[in-house]
């Protein structure tokens, strides 16, 4: 791997090495490296672009790092990851994709991750999407979650796009099974002229299945962001989606959270607020000896942190 | 220390009528002195303490900080020449962390002890709280505290504080009180605006603000006194006494 690539890395797997445990790198549409553990199995599909991973039930205290990195300009790619957890696991997963474009064209990275985990199953998924490069060509980034959570499982997905995407389209559905339980944080920024559409779709059909998602969002210069989240509550159950976005410059978000009960213990809840940082944050950390810049950008850290 | 000079603030209301808050306000605040403002509510106490800090603008006049005029530079500006301030109602953060705050406050890095000093001070056990936002999950009365914290941290030769007993319970009144006399025995110079007669007591200097004017400014034994005997201006009040 160049310079480049291992920045990429960096930035979205916080890896200056090879991870420990179970890992698949893949460099401008190619393997560059894999490891298998005892538990956990990556083998490369055959009818399509991508991999399936297959971690064995019982699996605990391990993780599985999938780091995608493009540093080629113009190129398109369409990869589609399986993960199978099976049941009684505790597995931590690190995925994420960074594109350094330096050239015209556009570079474009579309994945589709789908999840199968296994009953009582614990699964923390991370994913981070940067862009870096100063050529013309646009970054793109569209990815695809799909979870499935069985009988008493529960995933904590952690999603974070600070920086350097042009363009993304991120769609997560999920479908949650008795006892099972979803949380997913998101933290977006964007700048320039960039657009971020999220959409998230969560089918609460068990009994005691519960979702939370909360978007915290920055939007600066021009750049436009649409957030969509729909709880379908259809069982006795509990959901909750919150976005909460600051606005800056002549930049525009759209937030659209939809619940719908279609069972009389659905218990379901939804917040979105949008506004400008407030001036007396700003007041505060300049009493406190910040320039206005400085405080600026203190509470833009602090509130996608 | 301190001086200000004919200071006039005046605001426009939504019908272009002009309301003078602040009238031609003369004052000097010499080192290393607790001075006390207290007076009616609306009397311009709350915009005279921003106007120090440069939170607001003088429409005219002008303010001196050691014989700097500082009329003219940002809230930033006065922070960095040695001029504090503590909110009345002190502002929420979603992502800053108590710890986060006070080392901006202090400047530099500060250690969890360091930063356990300044809490101890207002009451406050720094294991249960550095780590926590400074939002709304936190009562009134502990965002005070921590607001306070935040001056100590700072350790400005003039520090301004706006109604700091506001929230506060009674025990922690008793902290604050030792709180200002620290502040005051080391030869900080301290405007704190407040009604309560405890902190008026240890004030050296008491100034009374109304209408926008200086009604009255001199020692706390000459003006303490008038003010405990007083009734006030209010006729009712007078009516219901006799």
């Amino acid at each position: 791997m160049d310079a480049i690539q291992k920045n990429l890395l960096e930035q979205i797997a916080g890896l200056h090495e090879v991870p420990a445990g179970a890992y698949n790198i893949r460099a401008n549409g190619a393997s560059v490296g894999r490891n298998t553990t005892a538990h956990i199995d990556i083998v490369t599909k055959e009818d399509k672009q991508g991999i399936d991973i297959i971690i064995k039930p019982g699996t605990k205290r391990e993780s599985v790092h999938i780091p995608v990195v493009l540093s080629q300009s113009g190129l398109t790619e369409m990869v589609y990851n399986d993960f199978h957890v099976g049941d009684d696991c505790d597995v931590t997963i690190v995925a994420g994709c960074g594109i350094h474009n330096g050239g015209d064209q556009a570079s474009k990275h579309d994945g589709i991750h789908s999840f199968f985990i296994g009953k009582n199953s614990h699964v923390k998924y991370v994913e981070k999407h940067y862009g870096s490069g100063d050529g013309k060509g646009e970054r793109i980034m569209n990815p695809e979650t799909v979870i499935h959570l069985a009988e008493n499982s529960f995933m904590e997905m952690e999603t974070v796009q600070i920086k350097g995407v042009d363009s993304t389209k991120r769609i997560t559905t999920a479908d949650l099974a008795d006892g099972a339980k979803l949380i997913v944080t998101e933290k977006l920024m964007t700048h320039g002229s960039q657009y971020a559409e999220t959409d998230f779709t969560v089918d609460l059909n068990g009994a005691g299945s519960s979702a939370n998602i909360i978007s915290r969002a920055v939007a600066k210069d021009d750049s436009k962001q649409l957030f969509l989240a729909k709880i379908n509550g259809n069982n006795k159950c509990a959901g909750h989606s919150e976005c909460d976005a600051i606005i800056m410059d002549n930049a525009k978000i759209s937030a659209i959270p939809e619940i719908t009960a279609n069972h009389l213990d659905a218990e379901l809840i939804h917040e979105a607020a949008i506004g400008k940082i407030a001036g007396e944050q700003i007041i505060k950390l300049m009493t406190l000896g910040l320039t206005e810049a400085e405080a600026e950008a203190q509470i833009i850290n602090g509130f996608l942190k | 220390m301190l001086r200000l000079q004919d200071i006039s603030f005046i605001v426009e209301s939504e019908h272009s009528t002009k309301k003078e808050i602040i009238k031609n306000i003369n004052l000097t605040i010499d080192d290393h002195k607790f001075v006390a403002i207290t007076g009616p509510n609306g009397g311009g106490k709350s915009t005279l303490a921003k106007l120090i800090m440069g939170i607001e603008k003088p429409t005219s006049g002008k303010i001196f900080f050691n014989d700097t005029d500082i009329t003219d530079m940002s809230i930033s500006e006065r922070a960095k020449l040695g001029i504090s301030f503590a909110f009345q109602q002190p502002v929420r953060f979603k992502g800053i962390k108590v710890k986060d705050l006070i080392t901006l406050a202090a400047g530099d890095a500060i250690s969890t002890a360091g930063a356990c000093e300044y809490l101890s001070k207002v009451g406050l056990c720094a294991r249960d709280y550095i780590n926590r936002d400074v939002d709304g999950s936190l009562s009134g009365g502990e965002l005070k505290r921590i607001e306070i914290a935040t001056i100590i941290a700072r350790n400005t030769p003039l520090s301004v504080f706006d109604e700091p007993e506001a929230g506060i319970d009674l025990w922690s009144f008793n902290n604050l009180i030792k709180v200002f006399e620290e502040f005051h025995n080391q030869q900080k110079s301290l405007i704190i605006i407040s009604h309560q007669e405890r902190i008026l007591n240890i004030a050296d200097e008491i100034i009374i603000i109304a209408d926008g004017t200086v009604r009255s400014f001199g020692s706390k034994s000459e003006i303490l006194p008038e003010l405990l005997n007083g009734t006030g201006s209010c006729k009712f009040y007078q009516e219901v006494q006799n």
